[in-house]
C-alpha cells in the first residue's frame, strides 16, 4: 500500500496532546476540562494506532478499543459529578470547590 | 492517501485549537466533533478502518451527545460564554501555553532527529482486531466489563439527587407545629436520618 513517515503521525499526536493539556491548564470551567482531557486522550490512541499501522499488527487498535471504554466510563462519572456540582454548588468554577467538605454540613454535625 | 493524512490532520489540529479557545460550550462541543471525524479519517488512511467506525460511533456519537445533554440540562448559554470570556484573560493562558509550547518543542526535535525508514501500510481489519481481542487479550476484555459496569454504578450513584435537606426541614416543621405525636416523633426523626 502506500508508505508514510511514521514521526508525522506522532508529531500531529502530541501537537493534539499538548492542545489538549493548555485547554486543561487554562480553562476554569467544569465542562471545558473534561472536553480537553477527551482531546488528550484521543491523542494518546491516535499514538497507539500509529504504532499499530508502523507494525502492521492489530494491538494498537486493541490498546484503542481498551481506552475507548476507559473514557467512556470516565466521562460518564464525570458528567455526573457536573450535574453534582451545579445542584449544590451552583457554580461550574472550579476554584469556588476548594472545600471538601460543604459548610451546612459542618454545621449540622457540631 | 497521503494527501488524506495531511489534510485530515491539519482540520483536526485546527479544531482543536478552535475547541479550547470557545467561550461558548455548544460551539466548542460542534468544534470537537468536527476534530473527532477528521481524526477517524486520520484513522481510515493508517489502514484501521474498523477504529475509524467505533470513532465516528462511540466519540463523535455517544459522548459527545452525552455532553450536549449536559450542556442543556444545566442551561449554559449566553451567560456563561460572557462569564468564560471574562475568565479567560491572556494573563492567565499565556503563562501555561508558553510552557507546554516548549514542552511540544522538544518532543517534536525528539521525534524528528531519530529517523526511522517509512512504514508501509497495510490495512488491519476487523477480523484480524477480534481474533487477537478475544484470544490474547480476553483478560483485558473481561476487566474492560468490569470497568464499565463501575462506570455505570458510579454514575447512578453519583447522579443521584440527595434530598436530606428537604427532610431535615420536615422534621423542623414537623418539630414545631406538632406536640400530640411525642412519643412517635423521636422514632421517626431516626428512621429519617438513617
Amino acid at each position: 500500500m502506500t508508505s508514510m513517515n511514521a514521526q508525522i503521525v506522532l508529531i500531529v499526536a502530541a501537537t493534539l496532546f499538548a492542545l489538549g493539556l493548555v485547554g486543561v491548564l487554562t480553562r476554569k470551567n467544569v465542562i471545558f476540562m473534561l472536553l480537553s482531557i477527551e482531546i488528550m486522550l484521543n491523542a494518546a490512541g491516535l499514538a497507539f494506532i500509529a504504532a499499530g499501522a508502523k507494525w502492521g499488527q492489530p494491538d494498537g487498535q486493541i490498546m484503542f478499543l481498551f481506552i475507548l471504554a476507559m473514557t467512556a466510563s470516565e466521562v460518564s462519572v464525570g458528567l455526573a459529578l457536573v450535574l453534582q456540582i451545579q445542584h449544590q454548588h451552583k457554580t461550574m468554577d472550579v476554584e469556588k470547590l476548594a472545600g471538601l467538605r460543604d459548610e451546612e454540613y459542618n454545621m449540622m454535625e457540631r | 492517501m497521503n494527501l488524506l493524512f495531511y489534510l485530515s490532520a491539519s482540520i483536526s489540529i485546527i479544531a482543536t485549537l478552535m475547541v479550547i479557545t470557545r467561550y461558548h460550550p455548544i460551539h466548542a462541543l460542534l468544534y470537537l466533533v468536527v476534530s473527532f471525524l477528521s481524526v477517524a479519517m486520520v484513522f481510515l488512511s493508517l489502514g484501521a478502518p474498523f477504529i475509524a467506525a467505533l470513532e465516528v460511533i462511540i466519540y463523535a456519537g455517544a459522548i459527545m451527545v452525552l455532553f450536549i445533554f449536559v450542556v442543556m440540562m444545566l442551561n449554559l448559554g449566553g451567560d456563561t460564554a460572557l462569564q468564560e470570556k471574562h475568565w479567560l484573560q491572556p494573563r492567565i493562558w499565556l503563562g501555561p501555553s508558553l510552557l507546554v509550547l516548549v514542552l511540544l518543542v522538544e518532543l517534536v526535535i525528539l521525534l524528528i532527529r531519530g529517523n526511522t525508514p517509512a512504514m508501509e501500510i497495510s490495512v488491519v481489519d476487523a477480523r484480524k482486531v477480534s481474533m487477537a481481542l478475544y484470544g490474547k487479550y480476553i483478560i483485558g476484555v473481561e476487566l474492560t466489563g468490569f470497568l464499565l459496569m463501575a462506570g455505570i454504578v458510579g454514575a447512578a450513584h453519583i447522579g443521584k439527587h440527595q434530598r436530606k435537606l428537604l427532610h431535615r426541614f420536615l422534621i423542623e416543621e414537623v418539630n414545631a407545629e406538632s406536640s400530640t405525636t411525642r412519643e412517635e416523633l423521636p422514632r421517626s426523626v431516626a428512621n429519617m436520618e438513617e
